[in-house]
């Protein structure tokens, strides 16, 4: 069990979906959505939130700075 | 405890670990999706923001892709014409020493039109940092060769690979200004892992911490991708660089006084 839970917040209407972020997760949590936003990118979300640890890589490698971090103790 | 309220308990004021820094505008990026120039744009703003410097930073923007850097970073700019950002910088940090300069420049500007510019600036050890964006291609006017582009790599104006047997080897810059006198700090980085990202602020900020101890010249090269010009996808970009560009130019520090 992870020590840390995390979370993140993707401003989809200025992700361009290049999908650097969802390589550089260790733990598997981004895809691109299936839909797509105002400019038609399949932006960034969080498939599978239960899994991330709040490590900021994603945030890191963004060309766009789109995507904010969160981090708390794991209850 | 459902799922979706635990993560909105998590996204709270108190829990941030990353945003992004003041010291970018909120100005949507024109680049492509998956632009080295994005990460290396937000890794300066980070540096000025922690060393705080944005009242005090210059940069000089060349032409390329990167012209337009101005839009991003809330700091002083000026434009030069091209490949003559070291000039300009030159000028600035000569004018006002208390100033922070920094050139932004990409690999057609940098190592072919103003490489005269550049090599005599590093050759007279002006105080200023110049970043060196190296993705082996002109990405603007529609990927034709640099000087830098690979042996063998498939560009608009090398269309069967780049024959170096007419038109010469792909320059290797640091290593050429590494020998040069004027230059304090001469290094190669990256920007494709989150690794990487940490090592190339580390090294920009030494570029900048040199600048306010009057040390010299500091040149950060960074290896970054065009998968435009490429013809590649984002990812399938930093496969490639990883497999093409890290042999020919090496990653690491060449040059620490």
């Amino acid at each position: 069990m992870a020590k840390f839970k995390g979370a993140i917040v993707v401003d989809t209407e200025k992700c361009k979906g290049c999908g650097l972020c969802v390589v550089s997760c260790p733990t598997a949590v981004i895809e691109l959505a299936r839909g797509v936003n105002g400019k038609g990118y399949h932006y960034a979300h969080m498939a599978n939130p239960d899994a991330c640890i709040g490590c900021s890589s994603c945030g890191l490698v963004c060309p766009d700075t789109v995507i904010t971090v969160y981090r708390a103790k794991a209850s | 405890m459902t799922a979706t309220t635990e993560i909105n308990n998590i996204i709270s004021e108190e829990n941030l670990v990353y945003k992004k820094t003041d010291v970018l505008l909120d100005n949507e990026m024109h680049y492509c999706p998956g632009c080295t120039h994005g990460v290396i744009h937000k890794v300066i703003a980070e540096v000025i923001e922690e060393m705080d410097i944005q009242d005090k930073t210059i940069g000089v923007s060349p032409v390329g892709c990167s012209v337009l850097a101005y839009n991003y970073l809330d700091i002083d700019w000026q434009q030069a014409a091209h490949g003559r950002a070291p000039a300009l910088a030159t000028a600035t940090a000569r004018l006002m020493p208390e100033k922070y300069v920094f050139t932004y420049q990409g690999d057609g500007d940098l190592a072919s039109i103003g490489c005269a510019e550049i090599i005599h600036a590093c050759n007279r050890g002006e105080n200023i940092v110049v970043v060196f964006v190296n993705n082996a291609i002109y990405g603007m006017t529609g990927g034709q060769m640099a000087p830098t582009t690979l042996e063998n790599q498939v560009t608009a104006t090398s269309p069967y690979g780049r024959d170096c047997a007419s038109t010469g080897a792909p320059m290797k810059i640091s290593e050429m200004v590494s020998l040069l006198p004027g230059t304090r700090f001469v290094t190669r980085q990256s920007a494709e892992t989150a690794g990487a990202v940490r090592k190339l602020k580390k090294a920009i900020r030494k570029g900048f911490e040199n600048t306010r101890e009057k040390k010299g010249l500091s040149f950060i090269e960074i290896v970054g991708t065009c998968s435009s010009g490429w013809k590649l996808s984002p990812t399938q970009s930093n496969e490639w660089m990883k497999e093409n560009m890290f042999p020919y130019y090496p990653l690491g520090t060449l040059k620490d006084e």
